[in-house]
């Protein structure tokens, strides 16, 4: 079972605390399409991918704090962007990516 | 998200049926929009309509100027094949690889046998028996592949009744004559006949089995890809 939507059903079901990340725009060259989903519970374990790994780490971070304080973020990483750069969104692209609580 | 919309969305999903999650991208709030809903009304409707035809998600700014997303999600597309035959050998570990759920139907149990097709889908029964469980829809690819009427006809009129994406038949244009005239008997319109793709395949030459495989699967992927707005306008019908 690979898939995040089926996963972060299960996951709140299973009583664990869940947030739910969602590629919303790329520009230029960007690994995974808007739409794409990644699952993270409060423990920072997760599945699915908004990015070919590169940022990850960064989102998953950010999903325990929304997770914690229930409300949505934004986030946009690009090689323009520092604290992109250094999680490697290597690809030469820009994402945003908003991350909600599953309550 | 709300874990009610969650549950919704996966029984929408899990049944093969399109929805879209719309989101305020400023607030968070929700809501899932089903594709059998009336849009009459909805200030997206416009939209929505057309992202159920693209299957794309995307960004959409409403009337009222807010920032809303939109999650499309349409069922992935698979293929089933009638005829446990030499042609289905190959298909079904290409279109595996390809990313389609293949599915295939022969009531000949000499030739659907578990060797012939290890780790594949595999019903022995009638396709007239067999489809309503398998559940054609406008995201299924049909081939019929077997070369016998009895066989292949009864999936065709199915696979041409439920709207899939895509409809194909083994078989010369003389022998597609033939079943244009069956086809006929049986009721069903001209332009419905027209949708059948035969002879089957593009036409790149293919003469081996494994090379008429590589054919079906590439006007399969032709249909899904090139033609999304097929689906919309099936599905309507």
């Amino acid at each position: 079972m690979d898939d995040p939507l089926t996963i972060a059903e299960a996951w709140s079901s299973e009583g664990r605390k869940v947030a739910l990340a969602t590629v919303v725009d790329t520009w230029g060259s960007a690994p995974r399409p808007v739409g794409s989903h990644l699952v993270i519970d409060e423990e920072g374990r997760f599945e699915g991918s908004v990015s070919g790994g590169c940022v990850e780490g960064a989102v998953v971070a950010e999903a325990v704090d929304v997770i914690e304080t229930g409300k949505p973020q934004m986030l946009e990483f690009g090689v323009a962007d520092e604290t992109a750069w250094e999680v490697g969104l290597s690809c030469g692209g820009t994402i945003r990516v908003f991350v909600e609580p599953v309550r | 998200m709300d874990l009610k919309i969650l549950k919704a969305l996966n029984v929408e999903r899990a049944a093969r049926r399109a929805a879209i999650v719309v989101t305020d991208l400023a607030s968070g709030s929700q809501r899932l929009v089903k594709e059998a809903d009336d849009l009459g009304g909805d200030p997206l409707a416009d939209v929505l309509s057309a992202r159920f035809r693209s299957g794309k998600s995307g960004r959409v700014e409403a009337p009222d100027g807010a920032e809303v997303f939109l999650t499309v999600h349409t069922p992935p597309a698979r293929i089933v094949a009638i005829g446990a035959v030499h042609i289905s050998q190959a298909l079904a570990p290409m279109a595996a690889l390809a990313g389609f759920d293949v599915t295939i139907i022969d009531p000949r149990t000499a030739f659907a046998t578990p060797e012939r097709f290890e780790g594949v889908n595999l019903v022995a029964e009638w396709p007239q028996d067999a489809l309503p469980q398998v559940g054609l829809d406008p995201y299924t690819a049909v081939a019929a592949l077997t070369h016998d009427p009895k066989v292949d006809d009864p999936a065709l009129q199915a696979a041409l009744d439920a709207g899939c994406f895509y409809v194909g038949a083994l078989g010369s244009r003389k022998t597609h004559g033939k079943r244009r005239e069956r086809l006929t008997e049986l009721g069903i319109a001209g332009e419905d006949i027209d949708r059948i793709a035969a002879p089957i395949g593009l036409a790149i030459g293919a003469a081996s089995p494994p090379e008429i495989a590589v054919a079906v699967l590439a006007q399969i992927i032709e249909a899904l890809r090139k033609r999304p707005q097929a689906v919309e306008e099936r599905s309507a019908a």
